[in-house]
């Protein structure tokens, strides 16, 4: 800040002749640019005032010889968007699901709308890329482990109407029971049955109790998951015999699910997003790698 | 007769602040009236301790006692505002430093407690510490109104804890710069209308044929800060016995009040206010004359009257309607040039004398702060443009605008006064080590430069992922994509954050060490006798 050679005040400008606790001050004159600068502003700022809403008066303000503008931008983009886009959403709510992922044109469309709708309403649970979150209910989208069905038509109803809701009357509901809150297995049995699901999905367990678990998992739990846990997407029953866990599979883990049962919601999505944007998420999702 | 008044009715705060306790609502009210219980019944003690006591006010020496206790107060209250600011920035960094301690040290409630801090602990500290020496040295005359110096100084602490107190334990109002509670905000508008009439006092008293042009800028912070405290904070309490309380106005008329008021805490505190202590302490410092007096006025006026105006520009593209944004705006910059009258008187001041900036690392620290204040003072009319607003509203662009002015302009200046006076009050020779300023200097300045270029990256960065569409106009980018995006700059703004702390702990160890170990000055009277007109 030194570099530039600041002038010195002229020896012929005068203090205005006061002091205060030493303190003078010299009576130099206004630097030249900084006032024609303040003015510039000035004719500016009026300027800008008589073309754009500004002066308030009794009832209501000047309008300014342009008017309001910013409401009419935002309504004029939106128009510009919907209007470019209008043919090709028409289009994507009038095909057959089904048909949709192998429409080039459809398809192209929906991922990108998709992605923008899966960010902004979905992303909060299931994490921006869609991995969900591991071991805290919010399942992973990216993989072809389905709990409700990984087709465009399932998908589809699962966006729209949600899971275990009590807004949407067709959202997808089951409910497990709570079988140590309740007293339906005694802790000695839910072990046992733990014991039987480790063995299950092939993890380190007491082949004892893996024996005697089987017996109270085909009388309690194979009417949802199966015989043999490979699970039942009609009622959101997972697949136990794989690696992938919603909550975890671990020990613990699995004997508070057992115990306290889980109850995983979703919201419908249909009272907030149109036609278009949820066929848009479903194709979006349904492309990430898993889709059927 | 004054004493038994004073003793019967610190009594009767104290018991009725524990009859207050007692039903309270909330934790945070039932905390301050223990607080105020506890402060009218050390001043209690004090009161009658010193019973009988005549109080002497030589009227042929200055009032510095308040002064010293305001140097020592501004110090403390900075380094705790800087170190509340390092941890909540940390906390954005890292989330998990977030501990779950009754939701005590959740970045919700230290962000207030920081934002406060800084402001209103060191920032109000000190500016009524610079106001009271300022208006004494330049008026020639003792500070008016005996002790009421004193209880504008305890006051104001007293303000700052039950301020804190309540901030972590969740009492708030939920409006920015303002969250203290209500009962919080009618003691603030009693102590500053105190500090009002110890200066107008002062200045009425005054030995000195015109008012010098510090005081100018310090009178009317202090009005306008008055004025705009008192009707941002119109509210009706739910129950005298609760923290809780419901505003006068509602909607879009509260949101514009609020900005009304937090842009012109800005204007009136933070610029106004410290311009009062740029016009005294640099002349003193830099030993020259103020460079133009035709300036000060111009500016001066025009300062005040534009800034007032301006607030609107912090609602853009809101409910606010289109032509009190637009009004903001114009006026946002036609400030511009007033706003830079100050930093060119400040500057020019400096002229035939910038070889000092060699020597005098406080010289250097005074035109660094100048040289911030410019920056931030163009760059805040150029935000206040609509299209501009537009891409930088709601982003780590306006926290770094704010904190290059805050640390930069408000933290620098306040600095090199703490500098200047902690000699002339204590009556030492000079600073215990010219060296640490010179450390602490560098220090602040890299750390003040790591924060506002780390939040103009994140800033500008956030603000276009936000706005970022594809070809068939759908959003690309998740909001947590911005966050994650954002994280390396948040350490750099966290580091930054840290050497301006660490200049600071420097600061206060050479204060001390200035107090403790420096040499008295030869003449002893010198400093406390007023100077003869």
């Amino acid at each position: 800040m030194c570099a530039k050679q600041v002038t010195k005040a002229p020896k012929e400008v005068q203090t205005t002749g006061h002091s205060w606790d030493g303190i003078e001050e010299y009576n130099n004159p206004l630097p030249r640019w900084w006032v024609w600068v303040l003015y510039l502003t000035i004719v500016w700022g009026i300027g800008y005032t008589i073309f754009y809403p500004a002066w308030p008066m009794l009832t209501s303000a000047t309008q300014g010889i342009y008017g309001p503008q910013e409401r009419a931008a935002v309504v004029a983009e939106i128009k510009r968007f919907d209007d470019a886009n209008g043919p090709i959403k028409a289009k994507l709510v009038a095909a057959d699901l089904a048909a949709i992922p192998a429409d080039d044109e459809l398809k192209t469309f929906a991922v990108s709308a998709g992605a923008s709708v899966f960010k902004n309403n979905c992303a909060q649970c299931h994490g921006s890329g869609a991995a969900g979150v591991q071991g805290k209910g919010y399942p992973n989208l990216l993989d072809n482990d389905w709990l409700w069905g990984g087709d465009m038509e399932s998908i589809h109803a699962t966006v729209a109407h949600g899971i275990r809701n009590t807004t949407d009357g067709d959202a997808r509901y089951s409910e497990m029971p709570k079988f140590g809150t309740d007293g339906l297995l005694d802790d000695a049995q839910i072990g046992q049955v733990v014991e039987y699901v480790l063995q299950l999905s092939g993890q380190e367990h007491d082949a004892a109790g893996a024996t005697a678990g089987a017996t109270i998992f085909a009388d309690n739990c194979a009417a949802c998951h199966a015989e043999g846990g490979t699970g039942d997407r009609v009622q959101g029953a997972p697949n136990l015999t794989d690696a992938i866990w919603l909550y975890g599979g671990d020990k613990a883990t699995l004997t508070e699910s057992v115990s306290k049962a889980r109850f995983g919601v979703m919201p419908a999505w249909a009272p907030k997003l149109s036609e278009d944007e949820i066929r848009a998420v479903a194709v979006y999702v349904h492309s990430l790698g898993g889709g059927e | 007769m004054w004493d038994y008044v004073k003793l019967v009715a610190l009594g009767a705060i104290a018991v009725l602040a524990a009859i207050a306790a007692n039903y309270a609502h909330d934790l945070p009210y039932m905390v301050n009236a223990i607080v105020v219980m506890l402060a009218a019944a050390i001043t209690f003690v004090w009161a009658l301790r010193s019973h009988g006591t005549v109080w002497v006010h030589p009227a042929n020496e200055y009032m510095d006692g308040v002064v010293r206790a305001g140097v020592i107060a501004t110090t403390l209250w900075g380094v705790v505002g800087f170190l509340v600011g390092v941890i909540i920035a940390f906390q954005l960094a890292f989330p998990s430093l977030n501990f779950e301690m009754m939701g005590i040290l959740n970045f919700g409630r230290l962000r207030p407690l920081h934002t406060s801090a800084v402001i209103f602990a060191f920032g109000g500290n000190a500016l009524i510490m610079s106001a009271f020496y300022i208006v004494q040295r330049t008026c020639g005359t003792r500070l008016f109104g005996g002790n009421l110096g004193w209880f504008v100084f305890w006051g104001w602490q007293l303000m700052i804890v039950m301020a804190a107190t309540s901030y972590v334990l969740g009492g708030t109002q939920g409006k920015e710069y303002a969250e203290t509670v209500w009962y919080i905000d009618v003691w603030i508008a009693v102590v500053w209308v105190a500090f009002l009439l110890v200066f107008m006092g002062t200045l009425w008293q005054r030995k000195e044929p015109h008012i010098y042009v510090a005081n100018w800028f310090l009178l009317s912070m202090i009005i306008t800060v008055a004025m705009l405290h008192i009707v941002n904070n119109l509210a009706i309490p739910v129950s005298v016995f609760s923290s809780q309380s419901v505003p006068l106005f509602s909607g879009v008329q509260d949101a514009m009040t609020q900005w009304w008021y937090g842009h012109n805490a800005v204007g009136f505190f933070l610029t106004a206010g410290f311009l009062g202590m740029m016009y005294y302490f640099v002349p003193k410092q830099a030993e020259k004359p103020v460079y133009s007096y035709k300036l000060s006025i111009i500016h001066f006026w025009a300062l005040i009257f534009l800034y007032i105006w301006a607030g609107p520009h912090h609602l853009h593209y809101t409910a606010l309607p289109e032509w009190a944004s637009t009004l903001g705006m114009v006026f946002s910059i036609i400030l511009w040039m007033p706003s830079w009258g100050g930093m060119i008187n400040g500057l020019m001041t400096l002229s035939g004398a910038w070889d000092k900036l060699r020597t005098d690392p406080i010289i250097r620290m005074m035109v660094v702060s100048i040289g911030f204040y410019g920056m931030s003072t163009f760059e805040g009319p150029m935000m206040s443009i609509k299209a501009v607003n537009s891409l930088s509203h709601y982003t780590d662009w306006t926290i770094g605008h704010v904190h290059s002015g805050a640390l930069g302009w408000n933290g620098m200046i306040t600095f090199g006064a703490l500098y200047f006076l902690t000699p002339k009050l204590w009556n030492r020779s000079g600073l215990y080590s010219l060296k640490l300023v010179s450390w602490h200097f560098w220090l602040a300045t890299i750390g003040i430069v790591l924060y506002a270029s780390s939040m103009w990256v994140t800033g500008i960065m956030e603000g276009l992922m936000w706005r970022e569409v594809d070809a068939n106009g759908f959003l690309v980018n998740a909001f947590a994509d911005t966050v994650a995006a954002k994280y390396p700059m948040y350490v750099v703004r966290g580091l930054g954050g840290t050497l301006f702390l660490t200049g600071a702990l420097i600061m206060v160890y050479n204060l001390w060490m200035t107090v403790r170990a420096q040499p008295a000055k030869a003449s002893v009277n010198a400093n406390n006798a007023v100077p003869a007109e």
